[in-house]
């Protein structure tokens, strides 16, 4: 431990510890903008520089080390004339339309200028006249109001290692931008939404389909349905000043009616019925010498990794769709039916934690129903403006109730929104088929939480199965590379794009940290804890649904609906 | 009269910089095998007690930096030459090297035997293609001549950029990354090259090591100003009688080098003012004139000893519309990366082009001192930070040629 001194105030901190750390600990808080916590120091923005007894320059609190007995001052009148002024620099450059960002009241460059008093700027507004890029059904880039952080450009490239971004140009004509300034559409990029929690402004965001689900709602001759992932209700709280895992499930269905869904049902639905299908491939792989390692299939950022960076394992992937696309082929079949309502009245609607949800349902071939299976995906961002929009009082919401054929869940199925959970399910459901036998401690462990990879072995009656379960692309491709390599010793990986899993999702809530993922998965498994029925194949409605129309798992009508194909990408420059 | 004193140009025009045995028979890699004698702590502590202190701009002293490298414990460390000398009106590590390229590889080579290396580049400034001929044929040669034993050295070639002559954007660049400066700490003796330890040293600097192994550090420490001994070559350009190259001890006067080295002012006229150092260098009065032109007298002023450019500037100049174009160099050059840099070199640029025009107002000059506090302080690296110099140096100094542009 050294000794330092900030702003008057002793404190101790590891040897390694930077003022940044040093000043945290002595209750300082020093403004950051290219910061992040969960990523390397680039120490551009030179927002948190501070004098340094000693030293002639100013130093970046984020990347200057400490030393024993190092005395720092944050906001001399030499600190804050510095940063006010880059400030000013930086938003002199930037559009002054904060109203109509989506980032308005969430936004950390908005926060510093608020907080350092910004009123007059010295310095001529100048934009840069750059034309956002709307080439994807997922994300908008809006280079005008980047500020150059490069927090997106490690998310993308250092912990996806998608490196669908880059910087181009010099001086303050450097923007980052695809690769070769290409259009998103034409990069290399997943859809993951990853840079979206990165940037601190309004430079890259989901896009935004409100508009349509509310013209869909006031039009008489649409029937509105929707399903919402397992990650949506843990996170849509932080959109509505509830903590993390705070809202009520029944509530939640209570206020979707409110806002004028005419059926709720849940895509948990489908996470069971996945299981289903998803857990007898593995063993058909297994018993007739199919492709090993078989890869989940339910994260679309990592099914468009797989068919960019690993098209020659796409035989590898489940064929099973994603419980998202599963839901859309059920709903305007096999509940139209039983609802009696006419197939093409139905517009689907989809709420996820996802940006590259909305790319899968754009896939041409996710019409199997014989319409587009899902019509609609808004990010759990989007819901939570709705609510917003709608001027909803949770305390006051009366709870709803979940419609019927396609609501009901197990517990197995709400941790698919986490790392690890589409493993755990699987094992829960595999290991009573395969044995005959009742799993009496459904918890598998080590599936759970955020290390980047996690392995083990599973003894089922004596088969045994080697598994994997990785999450952020980064970490996928150090699994996948193994199994291009041949020297892969497992059966099944799981693979989620996101960090966390679904629950750190690029549609989720702002996510600044993984210490808010850390948060969400927590409050999976405390859902997953309470639930009555905790195994895919208990779903009682999964179970009438292949009684009464999919007959058995992998059977004809299963893979007419439930199944799908992978295609490589063929990005020309790759 | 003042005279030049001639070491590191000490072969010029008696060898023939393509033929390694001339170079030897002048007594050539005698210091490197004297060197290879000696311990390399031996070798750091004559390199230390000469007093050298890096040519390239930043002063820094050369065995202390040295030190640094050798007492890290990696498996590989690197020599690196910054020759990527793109300060405008600078071209003396260009002389060094086309007629002395071997000079250079000799000190490199002593380098690489202190800090424990056995790999070494020469970063060559991308519009010098003719020099990487010449440096690549020095290496050939000495490569089969065997004299740089396990050492290997690569010459790579710049692509243009200013900032690539920054220490850490130099070796982003060599890495085949963009070229944008690291922060620091770490500096490269402890982590430089893709995270090894790593010794970058100017053209200048390295072709110094030779004679100071071979005649001693307190000979080299008994030359020119004491805390900044040796000699330092100086490229003379602007409105001098004789537009040259000289190699002087650094305890001569700016007055010497312009009155006598460059033989005054040309057609006549009066002398303005003189920028040293380069482009980022102070602009500075004739009432400085007498300052020693070592590193710490210069700083002194306010003004850099840098690389060694001297720009001077007669009576007629015009010392607002000067500084404007600079603005645009640094402007040009900024990497983009920094906020205060990227943002700030522009305004600059913006803000001396309204004064140059006639629409400047005293606001504008004190926004420029202000945009040159938070710069030189802020900015992450050298380019940003000495940027504003030019422009605060002619404010303080040549604040009438100002006045009369204001509104």
């Amino acid at each position: 431990m050294v000794n330092v001194k900030i702003n008057g105030i002793q404190v101790a901190v590891p040897e390694n510890a930077t003022i940044l750390q040093a000043a945290e600990a002595a209750g300082v808080k020093i403004p950051t903008l290219c910061h992040h916590p969960d990523q390397a120091i680039k120490a551009n923005c030179r927002i948190c520089v501070c004098e340094v007894e000693g030293l002639a320059l100013l130093q970046a609190a984020c990347s200057t080390p400490v030393w024993d007995g190092m005395v720092v001052k944050t906001n001399s009148p030499a600190v804050l004339e510095a940063r006010k002024t880059i400030l000013e620099l930086i938003l002199a450059h930037h559009p002054q339309d904060c109203l109509n960002c989506i980032r308005n009241q969430n936004c950390e460059l908005q926060t510093l200028a608020e907080a350092y008093q910004i009123r007059e700027n010295p310095f001529e507004h100048i934009t840069r006249g750059l034309p956002r890029d709307t080439s994807t059904p997922s994300l908008v880039r809006d280079p005008e109001k980047c500020i150059l952080c490069r927090r997106c450009e490690y998310a993308c490239s250092e912990i996806q290692t998608v490196n669908a971004l880059g910087l181009e140009n010099r001086g303050h004509h450097a923007m980052v931008v695809p690769a070769l300034g290409k259009d998103l559409a034409e990069s290399p990029c997943i859809m993951c939404g990853q840079c979206i929690h990165a940037c601190p402004v309004g430079a890259i965001h989901e896009k935004e389909e409100i508009n349509e689900l509310l013209a869909a709602i006031a039009d008489p001759d649409k029937i509105v349905v929707t399903q919402m992932a397992p990650a949506v209700r843990l996170a849509i709280g932080e959109e509505v000043s509830l903590p993390t895992g705070a809202m009520d499930m029944h509530v939640l269905v209570g206020a979707l009616k409110q806002i004028g869904f005419d059926y709720v049902l849940h895509t948990n639905f489908t996470a069971d019925l996945t299981i289903m299908e998803e857990g007898h491939e593995l063993l058909k792989r297994v018993k007739e010498g199919g492709k090993l390692p078989m890869f989940t299939s339910c994260s679309p950022g990592w099914i468009n990794f797989c068919e960019t960076y690993y098209p020659d394992l796409l035989d590898n992937l489940s064929t099973c769709k994603s419980p998202q696309q599963m839901f859309g082929a059920l709903v305007k079949t096999y509940w139209a039916e039983k609802m009696q309502i006419d197939p093409a009245k139905i517009y689907s609607v989809s709420i996820m934690p996802c940006t590259a949800k909305k790319y899968e349902a754009n896939r041409p071939e996710m019409n199997s129903s014989g319409y587009q299976d899902v019509d609609l995906v808004l990010t759990t961002r989007e819901l939570g403006r709705l609510f917003r929009m709608t001027g909803l009082d949770f305390t006051k919401v009366q709870p709803g109730k979940f419609d019927s054929w396609m609501g009901a869940y197990t517990g197995a199925a709400v941790i698919f929104g986490a790392t690890g959970g589409v493993m755990e399910a699987a094992l829960r459901t595999v290991y009573e088929v395969v044995t005959g036998k009742t799993l009496e401690d459904v918890n598998f462990t080590f599936a759970r939480g955020m290390e980047g990879i996690k392995e083990a072995e599973i003894d089922l009656n004596g088969l045994k199965v080697k598994v994997a379960i990785a999450h952020g692309l980064g970490n996928a491709r150090k699994v996948m590379d193994q199994v291009r390599a041949g020297t892969s010793p497992y059966h099944f990986i799981e693979i989620m794009a996101c960090p966390g899993g679904c629950i750190g999702g690029g549609g989720q809530p702002i996510t600044k940290s993984n210490v808010k993922r850390e948060e969400r998965i927590k409050a999976i498994y405390s859902e997953d804890a309470g639930l009555p029925l905790r195994k895919s194949h208990d779903n009682p409605e999964v179970q009438q649904l292949y009684k009464e129309f999919l007959h058995e798992p992998l059977g004809h009508k299963s893979h007419e609906l439930l199944h799908t194909h992978y295609t490589p990408k063929n990005k020309k420059f790759l | 009269m003042a005279e030049e004193l001639r070491i590191v140009l000490r072969h010029l025009g008696k060898i023939d910089p393509m033929n390694i045995d001339d170079y030897l028979k002048a007594g050539g890699y005698q210091a490197l095998k004297k060197a290879r004698g000696m311990s390399p702590m031996d070798v750091i502590e004559e390199v230390k007690k000469s007093g050298l202190r890096g040519r390239g701009g930043a002063g820094f002293s050369t065995g202390q930096k040295w030190l640094f490298a050798h007492r890290m414990e990696a498996d590989e460390k690197y020599v690196v030459c910054n020759a990527d000398e793109g300060e405008p009106g600078t071209y003396k590590d260009r002389v060094i090297m086309e007629n002395d390229p071997h000079s250079v590889l000799e000190g490199m080579a002593i380098c690489a035997h202190a800090i424990g290396a056995s790999k070494g580049y020469i970063y060559c400034r991308g519009e010098y293609p003719d020099l990487a001929k010449t440096l690549k044929n020095a290496v050939d040669q000495a490569k089969d001549k065997g004299v740089l034993g396990h050492f290997d050295i690569e010459v790579r070639l710049g692509a243009g950029a200013y900032v690539c002559g920054e220490e850490t954007a130099l070796i982003e660049s060599l890495e085949g990354q963009r070229g944008e400066p690291r922060y620091r700490p770490p500096y490269p003796p402890v982590s430089g090259l893709w995270q090894k330890p790593t010794i970058v040293n100017n053209v200048e600097t390295f072709a110094n090591i030779a004679p100071i192994i071979e005649k001693g550090s307190a000979w080299f420490a008994g030359i020119g100003a004491a805390k900044f001994p040796g000699t330092k070559v100086l490229t003379l350009t602007g409105d001098v009688k004789n537009r040259t190259f000289i190699e002087v001890p650094t305890d001569t006067t700016i007055r010497d080098v312009i009155f006598e080295f460059g033989q005054g002012i040309a057609g006549n006229k009066k002398f303005k003012a003189v920028q040293i150092g380069g482009t980022s260098g102070g602009f500075i009065p004739e009432t400085l004139l007498d300052t020693p032109i070592d590193f710490d007298s210069m700083r002194q002023t306010g003004a850099t000893l840098g690389s060694g450019a001297v720009f001077v500037l007669d009576q007629d100049r015009d010392i607002v519309d000067v500084v404007t174009r600079i603005t645009q160099f640094f402007e040009h050059e900024s990497c983009g990366k920094c906020a205060p840099c990227r943002e700030g070199t522009m305004r600059m640029r913006r803000i001396m082009e309204k004064i140059n025009t006639g629409h400047g107002n005293k606001k504008d000059i004190a926004l420029l001192e202000r945009l040159g506090r938070v710069m030189a302080g802020a900015c992450l690296c050298g380019l940003g930070q000495a940027a504003p110099t030019p422009v605060i140096t002619t404010i303080n100094n040549f604040s009438t040629d100002y006045e009369t542009r204001l509104v």
